[in-house]
């Protein structure tokens, strides 16, 4: 159910300052919205994530139900040395995702999509 | 014919009537408020918020520049459900000078506050993209807050053909 995709550039030297998209797999239920049913559907947003790389917080969004569901979040940050970016987020059930991806740094080569 | 018509012959309707048509007319406007949509769905809709009441909650009396900041939507967008959005703060994002806030604000959803992003001098370049939800048109307002203290802020105005608030069916 959690699932989330992370997009790097292919090619990234330390001190650069890279873009990351990301798209996290979330219903993002406004709370407004009825089911077929007439029945109000409970808000179920994602409250908070997080994305940290090399010990720190380098991004950090609270969205609301004015956020579009399955959300894509476009950021920036420099890398500097190789590690992981450790992205994590809990929405309104307390339900709580996570998504490792790994920072290589090299000046070119093949792609490193996963 | 009820005894009430025998005992006021001269009168138009009988009180009995004339009380059943006031709770018929009653139920009905009780009924027509209940149908209406916007409250049907518990939502405060159609009520805009003027660009000081949006700003008002975060800036808390200090003001905000209407420059240094650059707030990119779609001139028309199609489908309120789904809005992308870009901003992109002019700043070295220095240790010394960086943006740390930006928010998302809109004038008629439920909710005001549409995200806040957090941003540091790690970050590199004061740029964030999000893909908003808007309920019909209205303005749209990029604000972000620097590690000095002082807000600038854009307001775009955005026309949506089709809001993300309609009801569920």
């Amino acid at each position: 159910m959690a699932n989330a995709r992370l997009l790097l550039p292919d090619s990234m030297a330390a001190g650069d300052v890279v873009k990351a998209r990301l798209l996290v797999e979330h219903p993002m239920h406004t709370g407004y919205l009825q089911d077929l049913q007439g029945r109000l559907i409970p808000r179920n947003v994602i409250l908070r994530l997080t994305c940290d790389y090399g010990g720190r917080e380098v991004f950090r969004v609270e969205p609301s139900s004015g956020i579009a569901g399955n959300p894509l979040f476009e950021f920036f940050f420099r890398v500097q040395n190789p590690g992981e970016l450790w992205v994590r987020w809990v929405d309104d059930r307390g339900v709580a995702g996570e998504l490792r991806h790994p920072v290589r740094l090299q000046p070119a080569g093949p792609p490193a999509r996963t | 014919m009820s005894p009430a018509t025998d005992a006021h012959p001269g009168q138009a309707l009988p009180p009995r009537r004339r009380w059943l048509q006031a709770l018929a007319r009653g139920a009905l406007g009780l009924f027509a408020w209940q149908a209406w949509p916007a409250r049907a769905q518990r939502m405060v809709s159609g009520q805009l918020l003027s660009l000081p009441q949006m700003l008002e909650p975060l800036l808390q009396g200090r003001t905000a520049q209407p420059q240094g900041l650059r707030l990119e939507l779609p001139v028309l967008a199609d489908n309120g459900s789904l809005v992308p959005a870009r901003v992109l703060v002019d700043s070295p994002m220095t240790e010394q000078d960086h943006v740390t806030h930006i928010y998302l604000l809109s004038q008629r959803n439920p909710v005001t506050q549409m995200a806040v992003f957090h941003l540091g001098p790690w970050s590199g370049r004061a740029e964030v993209s999000a893909r908003l939800r808007l309920a019909g048109s209205q303005l749209v307002v990029a604000l972000a807050r620097r590690s000095d203290g002082s807000f600038c802020y854009q307001s775009v105005e955005a026309v949506v053909t089709e809001s993300a608030c309609v009801d569920g069916s």
